[in-house]
This record gives C-alpha cells, sequence and structure tokens, in this order.
C-alpha cells in the first residue's frame, strides 16, 4: 500500500467519524480544511467562539457586508452601531418598484411609474448557484428564490453591421458557429493536415466528436438538414397529422457569420459567473436586503453621513453628520471599526491609517454601469417573439435587454431591463445623458431589436451608477496591476480598523464578494479581539 | 461608418416622449459613435459626452456620501499640469481617461475647462503636454 492511499484512506476514516459525531455541517467545514471542497471559500455559517468581552465594533455602511457583520457579530457578543448613509438598509442590494422616488447627483429626480408587482434591479439582479454564502443567508432568512435564465437560445442577437441590422435567434447563430468549426475542423484531420499535433488514433475520436458536436452529415459538411435544424431550429416546426411534415431551415454562409461578429455573445453563458443555475430572488433583489434589516435594522442609524474616522490606542471616533439635517456635528465611538463604504467615497473621507492602505483606498476607480427599466403595455417579446426570460444582446450602447424571469404568460403590462452598459465609453455617455435622455436612447436602441417599442411602450426609469449619491459608482474596478500593489494592503487589519465590501473581494460587483469579505474580516478582527 | 439609423435618433425620441425630450444644447451627435474611444473631438463636446456625467453640465459637482468636486472657480486648475494628470491617469473616484482619449482630446477638454466655468487660465495645454504626462 503506498504511502497516498494510507493517507487518503486515513482521511476519509477521519470523515467518516467527524460526520457521525458532528453532523453534515462540521463535516462540510472539516472537509473544506482539508482541501477537498475548495470550490468556494465559504465553509458554513461562521462560529465566533470565546468571548469577546464587551468588545464593540462600530460599522460604517448598512449594506450586504455590513450588515453581514452587524447580525454576526452582535451574535457572538460584540456590542455594535451602524452608520448608514442612506435612508435604508441595503446599499447597492435594491429594487425600484412603482411609487418609489430616486433623486441622483445634480438633483435629477424620477418617480418611478411601474405597475404593481413590476421592478427594476438596478444593482444586482442574479445569483450564480456557487455563491454559496449568499445562497445560504437567502436559504436562512427564506428568501424565495426563482431561476434566472441567462441564456436563451431564442432570444435575439443583433449586429448593426450585419444581415441588414435584423436581428438573428441565438440558436442559429450558436449551431451554425459550432457547426462550421467543427466541419472545418473535421476536414483539416480527415485531409491529414494534423498529423504532426494529433495521432492517426485521436483523429478518429476527434472526427467522431466533431461529427455529433457540429451536426454534420457523412461528408463532414455542416448543411441544411433534418439534424441541423434540430439544433438551431426549423422555418417551419414539426407538427401532427397532414400538417406534420417540418420544413427544414438554412444555415447562415460562413463568412456572414464570422464577419457578423454575433459569435462574442455566445461566450457570456458559458462563463462560470453566468453558467446555470443563476437565480433572483423572487419580487425584487431587495428581498434580500429586506430579510437583513429584519435582523439587524434596530442596530442601524439611517441618513449618517461620515465625515472623518480616526483611531488611536483606545479606539475609533468616527464624526458624522445627519444628511438630513447637516451642519451639526455628531460622533460615535467603538473599540473597533469595520469600515464598508465604498473607496470611492472612503478616499474622500478624513482617515488616519497606514500609507499602504491609504495608499489601496486611493488606488481603484469605481465602474460607470448604467441600468435601464422599461415598462410596456404587454409583452410583446413573448407574444408575438417566443422569448421567455433571457437576455438578447446587441452591439448598440444598450448592449442588451434583459426579459422578465418571472410572470411568464402574463397578459399584463411587464418591465424590460432595457439598457445594462457597464464599462467604458458608452457607459460615460449615457451617464452624462439626462434621465429623460437616457431612456430615449434605451428606447431608440432597443427598438432596432424590437420593433414593438414604439407602440407599447408606457414610461421607463434609469440609474447611472457614477450618479448614485450613495457610492459614486458601481462597483470597484481592480487591474492586475492594482491587485498585485494593493489588495492586500486593503485588506490588512490597520489598528484598530478594516474594511470589507465587494471591493475587498475577487469577486468585483457580486453580493458574494461582499459576504465573503465580511465574514472574513470579522473573524480575523475576533481572532485579534480574543488574543487581546 | 454611421449607420442612417442614427440620424433618425432626434425623430425617434421625440415621437417616443414627446416635448420632453430634446437633445442637450451641448450634445454631439458624435456620442454613442465609437464603443471603445470617444470620438466628438472639441473641448465643448468632449466635457458634454464625458465629464459633466460627474462634474455636472454646470461645473458645479455634486456631493452625496462623497463629493465631484466643482470645476467651476477651481484654483486647482491654475497649474495645467494637474488637470492634464488626472485626466488621463485618474485618482480616487476619477477614473483614467487615457486610452479613451488622444493627447488632442486631452488638451481640447482641459484647454476647455480651464477657460470656461468662471476659470480664465489662458495659457494652453498642447497635445505634447498630453503626450508627455503619459510617461
Amino acid at each position: 500500500m503506498s504511502d497516498t492511499q494510507e493517507t487518503s484512506i486515513r482521511r476519509r476514516d477521519l470523515l467518516a467519524l467527524i460526520g457521525t459525531a458532528a453532523g453534515s455541517a462540521a463535516m462540510y467545514r472539516a472537509m473544506t480544511s482539508l482541501g477537498l471542497a475548495a470550490e468556494s471559500s465559504y465553509s458554513g455559517p461562521i462560529r465566533l467562539d470565546g468571548d469577546p468581552k464587551g468588545a464593540s465594533v462600530l460599522i460604517l455602511g448598512g449594506g450586504l457586508a455590513g450588515m453581514v457583520a452587524a447580525l454576526e457579530l452582535r451574535k457572538a457578543g460584540y456590542r455594535v452601531q451602524v452608520l448608514e448613509y442612506s435612508n435604508r438598509a441595503g446599499g447597492r442590494c435594491w429594487t425600484l418598484r412603482g411609487g418609489d422616488t430616486y433623486t441622483e447627483l445634480g438633483g435629477a429626480t424620477q418617480r418611478c411609474e411601474f405597475a404593481s408587482g413590476l421592478y427594476l434591479n438596478p444593482g444586482p439582479w442574479r445569483i450564480p448557484y456557487h455563491h454559496y454564502g449568499l445562497l445560504d443567508y437567502c436559504k436562512r432568512f427564506h428568501v424565495a428564490l426563482e431561476p434566472f435564465l441567462q441564456v436563451n437560445y431564442n432570444a435575439y442577437i443583433h449586429s448593426t453591421k450585419a444581415f441588414d441590422g435584423k436581428p438573428q435567434r441565438y440558436r442559429h447563430v450558436q449551431a451554425d458557429f459550432n457547426g462550421y468549426v467543427s466541419e472545418l475542423l473535421a476536414k483539416a484531420t480527415s485531409q491529414r493536415k494534423l498529423d504532426e499535433v494529433v495521432s492517426r488514433e485521436d483523429q478518429e475520436i476527434l472526427i467522431q466528436s466533431l461529427r455529433g458536436w457540429g451536426a454534420l452529415d457523412d461528408g463532414l459538411a455542416y448543411k441544411a438538414s433534418f439534424a441541423t435544424s434540430l439544433r438551431r431550429g426549423f422555418d417551419k416546426n414539426p407538427g401532427g397529422g397532414a400538417n406534420g411534415p417540418p420544413r427544414i431551415s438554412t444555415p447562415f454562409g460562413l463568412s456572414e457569420l464570422l464577419h457578423s461578429g454575433m459569435w462574442q455573445n455566445l461566450l457570456q453563458g458559458n462563463n462560470y459567473e453566468m453558467q446555470a443555475t443563476l437565480f433572483q430572488p423572487v419580487g425584487g433583489m431587495d428581498m434580500i436586503a429586506r430579510a437583513f434589516a429584519k435582523e439587524v435594522s434596530d442596530l442601524i442609524r439611517f441618513n449618517a453621513k461620515v465625515k472623518a474616522i480616526h483611531q488611536d490606542a483606545r479606539g475609533v471616533t468616527v464624526a458624522y453628520e445627519d444628511a438630513s439635517d447637516p451642519g451639526k456635528p455628531l460622533s460615535a465611538t467603538a473599540d473597533w471599526c469595520l469600515c464598508t463604504i465604498p473607496l470611492s467615497v472612503l478616499s474622500q473621507i478624513d482617515l488616519n491609517v497606514s500609507a499602504p492602505m491609504q495608499a489601496a483606498i486611493d488606488a481603484v476607480p469605481y465602474s460607470p454601469a448604467l441600468k435601464v427599466g422599461l415598462q410596456f403595455k404587454r409583452r410583446f417579446w413573448e407574444q408575438d417573439d417566443g422569448i421567455y426570460g433571457g437576455i438578447s444582446y446587441t452591439d448598440l450602447p444598450i448592449r442588451l435587454i434583459g426579459y422578465p424571469c418571472t410572470g411568464y404568460g402574463d397578459a399584463g403590462k411587464a418591465v424590460l431591463l432595457g439598457a445594462y452598459t457597464i464599462f467604458g465609453v458608452p457607459a460615460y455617455e449615457f451617464t452624462s445623458l439626462s434621465p429623460t435622455e437616457r431612456v430615449a436612447k434605451a428606447l431608440a436602441d432597443g427598438s432596432q431589436v424590437h420593433p414593438q417599442y414604439k407602440e407599447e411602450f408606457e414610461n421607463g426609469i434609469a440609474v447611472a451608477w457614477h450618479r448614485n449619491p450613495a457610492t459614486l459608482g458601481c462597483s470597484g474596478a481592480w487591474t492586475d496591476d492594482t491587485r498585485a500593489k494593493h489588495y492586500a494592503n486593503l485588506c490588512a487589519i490597520d489598528g484598530r480598523i478594516l474594511l470589507a465590501g465587494e471591493h475587498a473581494s475577487y469577486l468585483a460587483g457580486w453580493q458574494e464578494g461582499a459576504i465573503l469579505s465580511s465574514l472574513d474580516a470579522i473573524g480575523r478582527l475576533h481572532r485579534r479581539v480574543l488574543a487581546g | 461608418m454611421r449607420s442612417p439609423l442614427r440620424l433618425l435618433l432626434p425623430l425617434a425620441l421625440a415621437s417616443f416622449c414627446g416635448a420632453a425630450v430634446l437633445a442637450h444644447a451641448q450634445s454631439t451627435d458624435l456620442r454613442f459613435a465609437n464603443p471603445t474611444r470617444f470620438a466628438t473631438q472639441t473641448g465643448e463636446t468632449i466635457y458634454a459626452d464625458v465629464c459633466q456625467g460627474c462634474h455636472m453640465p454646470d461645473g458645479q459637482g455634486a456631493t452625496g456620501a462623497g463629493t465631484y468636486p466643482a470645476l467651476a472657480k477651481n484654483p486647482n486648475l491654475s497649474a495645467a499640469g494637474y488637470p492634464v494628470v488626472m485626466v488621463i491617469k485618474g485618482r480616487k473616484g476619477m477614473p483614467p481617461f487615457g486610452s479613451q482619449l488622444t493627447d488632442q482630446q486631452v488638451a481640447a477638454v482641459v484647454n476647455y475647462v480651464r477657460t470656461h466655468f468662471g476659470n480664465d487660465y489662458r495659457d494652453e495645454v498642447t497635445a505634447a503636454d498630453a503626450l508627455a504626462a503619459r510617461k
């Protein structure tokens, strides 16, 4: 018996023992610490064992990172207070519904006119199945989830530069791209052009796999047939009785497909972060914020605008004012401070931390993401186009159209995500417009994909994150270079201050990043406190 | 190559939202013309397409939990090198725009800001200054 086998059997025995003695949660934690379930850095509900002896923590920011910390630290015996700038809990975990008003920086106020039950998630809108921390809190708080569809084969891909600007079905683009790539590779292989890199035996397997993958015919060609129509869809679907025979569809030309650039839009759903299954909370993302707030809102001081954070040997003092009654200095003190304020804001706050941490705080710009919600009189995308949930893509500045992944078949009004522009030039250009102009631009672009927009539009609302008063941006825009230089310094405990939030994670812009960074921070803080 | 549909945009806006939507006085039809670089070239239109998103159309900036500084009557603009570096490299909440603007565009928008919104700094920066600041 080799050493390796011996070790693995012993480890398995140990795990079985732990599992029997302590239940599956302990088993999972043990597995994680032994490196067997290392997929996530989330290892089950945090346990902060040991008496903090009345230590106090002042938490800055009442978003998910702040509320996770408030919840868990109070449970562990800490005295906790939270200061939140806005008048609601949740931060970027936020939903706009009919009757809500939103005033952006610069003073433009929008009133959301959506019908009852309809909403826009201006911030996060989807939860991957492997965001275990967030999903575990949803489970504990009984937040109802439903599937979020990322990939819809019947949604559109649209390019202003291809197919005369006519949107094409995702399934057409995907089947044809896979088919042609398979054909070319299979033919090159069978013509012995890959002899130098693929063995003869492997060539046979490769060709066999490509024939199936690409729906190729016996001559290794990808062309109109029943088999290829089973991938890309039929011009007339198979039916019943006398009307049974289908009419097969004809693939695009290879050159046209390549030049269209539409293949770029096949990638999204293949990314780990977008792979099925994804979820959304039933009724809006802020159901999560509300669930947390139910637990900890008694700890939160709202409308608290932080002006300065000062630490010394004894504790941390935070100067703030009531944003709705400015000018009167207020202050809060604690032994420790967990600061979840976005770096776009924190970099402007008077703060005495070490030079490396200050440099890290100053190093991360925030992305200018923009979302537009559009209400229509009816679900024409379902009724006319057969699109139920998922996303259509376009090369226009709106970038995509997101269909509601709920309420399918409803005969009434519904809301689309009419634009989601995250980075770069179009996002800045959208931000520079007034809210009304942004909605109009989303309509003008979207009507090139769905001409029904003109008839069916009712109202819209636009959130450009650089104009968001609480965050001055969407999420931390790290680069490999800034991560290498600053990330470790940002996450260090600096005297009595430490930071958390999506910006202090490798999950930029994801709620899971906020939660994991917060759990990691309070775990380290707790060990420091116990160490005395 | 611009799509003919772009020319219909003002008409489309009007038909969707009536009189409420009119192109901004300072806006340019080169807005949204290029997804990777800002297409517009003059200081005024670059300001309208990019800067006013945060610094606001009147250059007054804005304040929430944090602040976008007012560019209007801003003494930090007296030394031309400062805004040139800020536009190219960014700092704190200010994103870097060096990869999305040419040297000429950087110079144009800096010169615009330094001579508008109550600023009157007449020493012009040039594309060569912007190029030097990229180092």
